[in-house]
């Protein structure tokens, strides 16, 4: 449904994205990750023909944005980070005005605009003016304008920015609706939020596409580099080395272990995959006693951390 | 069109949604009604009535490219001020449909504040005589006056980043080709003809509001707006690029 091909685009002298190439097929609800300015917005604004590449091509169901760009603003809802809402129209009227711009049947508009507030619950605000709203309502109309014309194609730039917690649980439901009938990408710097909605995930840092896959691939790539606390009630002698001869195990480092009384240590270990059950094995053999044994990070934020820092140099 | 019409129709209601719009009006309205007052039947000596509605054109025509600028100005920069031009952006609407809805939203409202100052023509009429053909003319003059200046304005907007940088550009650009007049006093031909026929007002305006039409002045006109409708096109058509 989508492609991108070695997108690239700078404003003036500014690299945004450069060597950018994906696949998104029919269907699939898919997150962008990265932090504020790694060139997520500007990935979908192209999508969107909101932008052209300065290199590489890029299509949504088969025609380019270069060269067709009304074909695909046919097929494509769009919210950008801030909602485009006049304040000086009610929400009724609005998603009216929208559903008729983006060439929704005269006669079918009313039954369009009903179902897009039934889907984002704004039915006891129809008649409010946009300028009144809450953010959170704010935020929702803008969804319901990406969605009020039915397209194939959505994209939802940051769409959970700025909702409270309900609001953010409530927007996940809606979004994981549309998944099958809806091709989705959306775009967020909040990991846990991209994991709950998408089936896939694109990992953008510095204008790059660091890494791809589902949260399941990305989870076993980041099981291949991990960090161990291992928490003990003493270091007997010659642990440390029975700890470096497990196969996988990277590095050992000992410090006193924060907020354990009685004097714990705990044993922090790089491994390449997880080999946590070895290491508590190798903890009793020594004669130590075992307090504690956890991953220091999660799985995909480490991963994503460790991706962004390689990519970046950290910020 | 269509799409034009409904880009012009919801920016219409923008206008009598908003303070803007019903300060415009008023503001044209009050100072028209003022000029026409203290310099057309005023001044003490008598005048022809034809002379008054001459005079009543020449100082409505300030306030009509006055107006036409404030109207347009904020046609494309408040859109992008407010990030709702990316609806656009990203809704199979062309460029050339956005450009001539909203011209056409400015134009219709423009097109009432005239409607609404026909009352003082009409006094001419108490104690005088006057040809409905030179207030027609007159008229047809102010309107466009008031396109070419709403069009210039309108330029200004899609360049602008904001609507008080589409104002001043707007403001420059109209001022530039009020004076030309003057430069073609001190420059040589060609330009001295060049810039006699690009000067917006003098020339191609005294005719009118001495009540004749001339076909020459009316493609005038009508050049300036189409040239600035086209140009506002392309640079928003060049917006992709640029990014």
């Amino acid at each position: 449904m989508i492609v991108a091909e070695n997108l690239g685009k700078f404003y003036g002298g500014h690299r945004a994205i450069s060597g950018i190439s994906f696949t998104i097929r029919q269907g699939e609800i898919v997150g962008l990750l990265g932090l504020n300015g790694a060139g997520k917005s500007t990935i979908l604004k192209i999508l969107g023909c909101f932008l052209l590449p300065s290199t590489g091509k890029a299509s949504v169901a088969g025609h380019s944005v270069d060269d067709k760009p009304q074909e695909i603003r046919k097929l494509i809802g769009y919210l950008p980070d801030t909602p485009p809402l006049y304040d000086e129209m009610t929400v009724s009227s609005y998603l009216n005005y929208v559903a008729r711009l983006k060439n929704v049947a005269a006669g079918d508009v009313a039954r369009r605009v009903d179902t897009a507030v039934g889907q984002t619950n704004l039915q006891k605000v129809t008649g409010s003016r946009l300028g009144e709203l809450s953010h959170g309502f704010r935020q929702r109309v803008g969804i319901a304008q990406a969605i009020v014309h039915d397209p194939k194609v959505i994209i939802l730039d940051e769409p959970i920015n700025g909702l409270d917690p309900v609001q953010i649980v409530e927007m996940r439901d809606l979004i994981t609706s549309l998944r099958g009938k809806h091709t989705v990408v959306l775009s967020s710097h909040i990991l846990s939020e991209i994991t709950k909605t998408c089936d896939r995930i694109l990992i953008v840092d510095h204008g790059q596409l660091v890494a791809e896959g589902t949260e399941a691939s990305l989870a076993g790539k980041a099981a291949q580099n991990m960090h161990i606390a291992c928490d003990v009630d003493r270091v007997p002698d010659g642990l440390v080395d029975r700890l470096k001869g497990i196969a996988g195990v990277q590095d050992v480092s000992v410090a006193p272990a924060p907020l354990l009384l009685g004097g714990a240590q705990r044993i922090t270990l790089a491994t390449a995959g997880d080999v946590r059950t070895k290491i508590a094995a190798a903890v009793v053999e020594a004669g130590a006693g075992l307090v504690g044994l956890a991953r220091t990070e999660a799985g995909l934020e480490s991963l994503f951390m460790k991706l962004i820092k390689s990519e970046g140099g950290g910020r | 069109m269509s799409k034009a019409l409904l880009v012009a129709r919801r920016e219409l209601g923008a206008f009598f949604s908003t303070w803007m719009g019903y300060i415009i009006c008023a503001a044209s309205l009050f100072i028209d009604g003022l000029l026409f007052n203290a310099f057309a039947v005023g001044g003490g000596a008598s005048k022809f009535s034809a002379d008054v509605l001459a005079d009543f054109f020449y100082f409505a025509s300030g306030i009509s490219i006055v107006s036409g600028i404030m109207l347009a100005m904020r046609l494309l920069a408040e859109e992008k001020q407010n990030g709702t031009i990316v609806l656009f952006y990203t809704s199979p609407i062309s460029e050339r449909q956005l450009i001539y809805g909203k011209f056409l939203s400015a134009m219709v409202f423009a097109l009432i504040i005239h409607a609404l100052s026909l009352y003082l023509p009409g006094l001419i009429f108490v104690h005088g005589k006057v040809s409905i053909g030179h207030v027609a003319a007159g008229y047809l003059v102010l309107v466009l006056l008031g396109a070419a200046a709403m069009s210039i304005s309108l330029f200004a907007s899609t360049i602008a980043p904001n609507q008080l940088v589409a104002a001043v550009t707007g403001t420059l650009i109209t001022v530039t080709l009020l004076v030309l007049w003057m430069v073609v006093d001190v420059v040589e031909p060609p330009f001295k003809e060049l810039f006699g026929y690009l000067a917006i007002h003098n020339k191609h305006f005294t005719p009118f509001s001495q009540g004749i039409v001339n076909t020459r002045d009316v493609i005038y006109y009508v050049s300036v707006v189409f040239f600035f409708l086209e140009c506002s096109v392309r640079s928003l058509e060049a917006r992709r690029w640029r990014g």
